[in-house]
């Protein structure tokens, strides 16, 4: 993975803005001693690694507002960091950056349950967005897999998604209004307590931006009443074709579960292995969850199940209880962490029509024993939104480079059959290259030229989501 | 050159907008004159027609811009399947004719009662395909229900009000449609009943999908308060949230009026119409100035969206003359910009001819902002240009 040749002219003056900086922040909020700076040398792909220059951890707008004055005026690019739980590369730092830190931020400002929303700032973490609202029976609705660790500010630079967002959406669907610092220290309010935009929908492109519009230090979130219950059910298959006919089935027929979640063998038996969640010996495994009272639910499980056995499943099995839930879900919740016990893997999220389920499973096949990497698929079906996980051996020379050959070609299978390169990632440096096989040359320019105006000098996370050939010019700038 | 240009494909657009040297008006089936319209060659996207892909069991269908929603919803229908965002017809209350179009929806965001359950037009767009004002064609987003895949500039897109590009095509996620519904219609003494009964029933776990609140015969309100999905959980629903509105004042189930909250068709005949969000409970401030500034004359109301949409509107005889209509509009909009929210001039005959802003002015920040950005999508300013001021 290629990244643009540190500055020498910003390299040779770090001590000059480290001062300051220091200047305008507590002097331990400025981290600029190389054996300090190697913690933010990576996000969650931890395949590529670079410490910055330096790195600042602000706690409050205006401090934000005063750091990135600073660099504006130096020329210094700036990587905004949530969690650092990317796994597109969305927060890698290069060395010549200030990585800006949000994870002190980490404040409820304003809960608000009339309205239905709450007001945080953005370096506090997804789950405890939830945690804050929990005692009035509320919660966030978006729900990435990393929800304990990642920040809000991350989720609405990817516009992160999860596991539940066939019915409740994604970031960009529970996002009200944001306080962005723009690039040269203004501080600007988008959005807020009320629906949809003014004039432009300028939150709707500043979510998902992946940090390159503005750094986000507030958000207002939409919260929403707990439902009375849900429950899974687990639903086996001989074969993959099958379990993806009776996904398109569930949707036509008017239930809208909350998650429609679909595993393979090779992950089902890596998950059984770890997890003990129960599952049987079968080539998919669709966990289907529903909410509601109880009887909603059993309704809900009832007309499922129907349409289920039109497929002859090899099982089917409605949780009886709080702990055959969490067993069922156990497996799939810890299928990344199952599977990095047996291998390393790269994780890929390319999204691709309902429809085309069973073409791309057999094709990914296909490139697996192409390639000679073993590839597990762990999903959310009721969206398209695949996990492959390609699983390598990161001491074998060459082994990685194999995997991200491969993990191209599983992306550009994605883009033919009418997908995306990613769901719920984000691009990064992971995608970035490959921008090209989904968007015409004209189509990647506009959307460099939204940065234009946020950020004509493109300092922030310049080196991310346009191939750095097309976006040369702009950054050279 | 005719006054109006219709074309019939994507190249014919692209040709026509690179040929002409002047500002033009962008329409889709013209139902939605709102904003500030100035005289130009119109350029209409209604001949831009039909479905190019539906597939229920992967819930997406994508059709040219200029498609009418009355075709979109039969295929649905047809299907079990809907727009969930219900887009509200205007033809009601801006007296226009013609048919809306998909694009004429995307372009103005516009959405219905269950925009507070599942989102507005703009969340239910997966992927645009338009022309910028140079003649360009981009494309953005794609056909699949997740999508980060570079910046969402379907979302820009979306409510721009062709300001920035001319949709030729859009990709859209549809639901199914539920088993049935139930209204419960809570009759509450006061407007701050009715937002505390909206709030209180959106605060259940009952998934309501409808909670507007609409002005009474008797000088009370009613609050309509809807719930979907299949008849045994339905009813529960009713039962439960029945009890728990109890407090607020009678309950009644009453027969669907959700066609009549959506489309504001009893409103009909009146003069001036303000269409504002807020945050819901905010409402009652805007209702407190109208009730100030007005009281005499009176206005008509009704909230929607558990209180954050709010529909203020006078007949010809609620406004002495233009002067004090423009005084009401400048009121409106500088209590919203304190509030935090917007209002928009939807119609009035009496303000036709008086120069104001229809949309809520943006701060500076954002204003500057936008500009820039028609400025990159538009270069010369051709596309609509002033609509959305």
């Amino acid at each position: 993975m290629e990244m643009p040749q540190p500055n020498s002219e910003i390299l040779s003056k770090k001590a000059k803005i480290a001062a300051a900086l220091r200047a305008v922040l507590p002097y331990d909020a400025v981290i600029d001693d190389p054996s300090e700076t190697r913690a933010y040398e990576c996000d969650a792909l931890t395949a590529y690694r670079c410490p910055p220059m330096i790195a600042v951890l602000p706690s409050t707008t205006q401090e934000v507002s005063d750091i990135l004055k600073i660099c504006h005026r130096e020329g210094v690019p700036v990587v905004p960091r949530g969690s650092g739980t990317s796994l597109a590369g969305g927060a890698l730092p290069t060395a010549d950056c200030v990585i800006l830190g949000v994870a002190k931020m980490n404040n409820v400002l304003e809960t608000d349950y009339e309205n239905r929303l709450i007001r945080v700032q953005s370096g506090r973490t997804n789950l405890s967005v939830s945690g804050a609202v929990e005692e009035e029976d509320f919660f966030y609705a978006p729900d990435p897999s990393s929800q304990l660790a990642c920040a809000i500010a991350g989720n609405i630079a990817m516009n992160s998604g999860g596991a539940h967002c066939l019915k409740y959406g994604v970031t960009t669907n529970n996002l009200m209004g944001v306080t962005l610092v723009m690039m040269d220290g203004e501080i600007v309010e988008i959005g807020g307590g009320y629906l949809d935009a003014p004039g432009l929908d300028i939150l709707g492109v500043i979510c998902g931006s992946e940090g390159q519009l503005g750094v986000v230090t507030e958000a207002t979130l939409r919260i929403l009443p707990k439902p009375e219950g849900a429950r899974p059910v687990m639903i086996a298959f001989d074969s993959n074709e099958v379990a993806g006919a009776c996904v398109a089935d569930i949707i036509k027929a008017g239930v809208l579960p909350v998650a429609i979640e679909f595993m393979d063998r090779p992950i089902i038996e890596i998950c059984e292995s770890f997890a003990k969640a129960g599952y049987p010996d079968c080539e998919a495994l669709l966990i289907v969850e529903v909410e509601g009272s109880e009887a909603e639910i059993q309704d809900q499980l009832g007309r499922i199940s129907v349409i289920a056995q039109k497929h002859n499943p090899v099982e089917l099995r409605q949780s009886q209880s709080a702990a055959e839930s969490a067993a069922i879900w156990l497996g799939r919740k810890s299928a990344f962490g199952a599977v990095g016990q047996v291998a390393d893997y790269m994780c890929l999220d390319g999204t691709i029509p309902v429809s085309a389920l069973p073409e791309v499973l057999r094709r990914i096949k296909e490139l697996s024993e192409h390639y000679g990497l073993r590839v597990g698929n762990v999903f959310h079906a009721g969206d398209g939104n695949m996990h492959p996980l390609i699983m390598f051996n990161a001491n074998k020379e060459g082994d990685l480079e194999l995997c991200e050959a491969m993990g191209a070609d599983v992306l550009r299978l994605c883009v033919e059959v009418g997908g995306c390169l990613t769901g719920e990632h984000g691009v990064g440096i992971e995608k970035r290259d490959l921008m090209e096989d989904q968007y015409t040359a004209e189509d990647l320019d506009i959307q460099m030229a939204v940065k234009d105006v946020f950020d004509p000098g493109w300092l922030l996370n310049p080196s991310k989501v346009f191939p750095l050939s097309v976006s040369q010019s702009r950054r050279a700038s | 050159m005719s006054d109006r240009l219709y074309p019939e494909s994507e190249a014919a657009l692209v040709a026509a907008l690179r040929e002409t040297a002047e500002p033009l008006q962008i329409m889709g089936g013209g139902t939605r004159p709102i904003g500030n319209i100035a005289p130009a060659q119109i350029l209409s996207t209604s001949r831009l027609q039909g479905i190019t892909l539906y597939e229920p069991g992967a819930m997406t269908l994508v059709a040219k811009s200029g498609t009418t929603i009355e075709e979109i919803e039969t295929v649905l229908t047809a299907e079990k399947q809907r727009l969930a965002f219900e887009p509200m017809d205007h033809r009601a209350i801006l007296r226009t004719s013609g048919h809306p179009t998909l694009g004429g929806v995307i372009a103005a965001n516009v959405s219905g009662p269950r925009r507070i359950q599942v989102g507005a037009a703009r969340d239910f767009a997966l992927g645009v395909t338009f022309v910028d004002g140079t003649g360009q064609v981009l494309s953005n987003g794609g056909r699949v229900m997740k999508n980060v895949t570079g910046y969402d500039l379907v979302k820009l897109m979306s409510g721009s009000w062709g300001t920035l590009g001319v949709l030729t095509e859009v990709a859209l996620k549809v639901l199914p449609i539920a088993e049935t519904q139930a209204t419960l219609n809570v009759h509450v003494a006061t407007w701050a009943d009715a937002v505390a009964c909206m709030s209180a029933a959106l605060g259940t776990p009952f998934d309501v999908s409808g909670a507007a609140t609409v002005q009474a015969e008797d000088g009370g309100f009613d609050s309509l308060i809807r719930v979907e999905g299949f008849e045994t959980s339905v009813q529960y629903r009713v039962t439960e949230l029945t009890k728990r509105l109890a407090q607020f004042g009678a309950v009644d189930v009453v027969h669907d009026p959700w066609a009549e909250v959506k489309d504001l068709s009893a409103w009909a005949g009146l003069d001036t119409v303000w269409r504002i969000s807020l945050r819901p409970t905010d409402s009652l401030k805007l209702i407190a100035l109208m009730q100030e500034l007005n009281q005499e004359r009176g206005f008509h109301c009704q909230l929607d969206w558990g209180g954050g949409l709010i529909w203020l509107g006078l007949e010809a005889v609620q406004i002495a003359d233009a002067q004090a209509g423009l005084a009401l509009h400048h009121a409106v909009q500088a209590l919203v910009a304190q509030l935090g929210g917007h209002a928009t001039l939807l119609t009035s005959d009496l303000l036709r001819d008086q120069e104001l802003r229809h949309f809520q002015p943006l701060g500076p920040a954002i204003e500057r902002v936008s500009q820039t950005l028609r400025e990159k999508f538009d270069p010369r300013g051709i596309l609509n240009p002033g609509r959305m001021s």
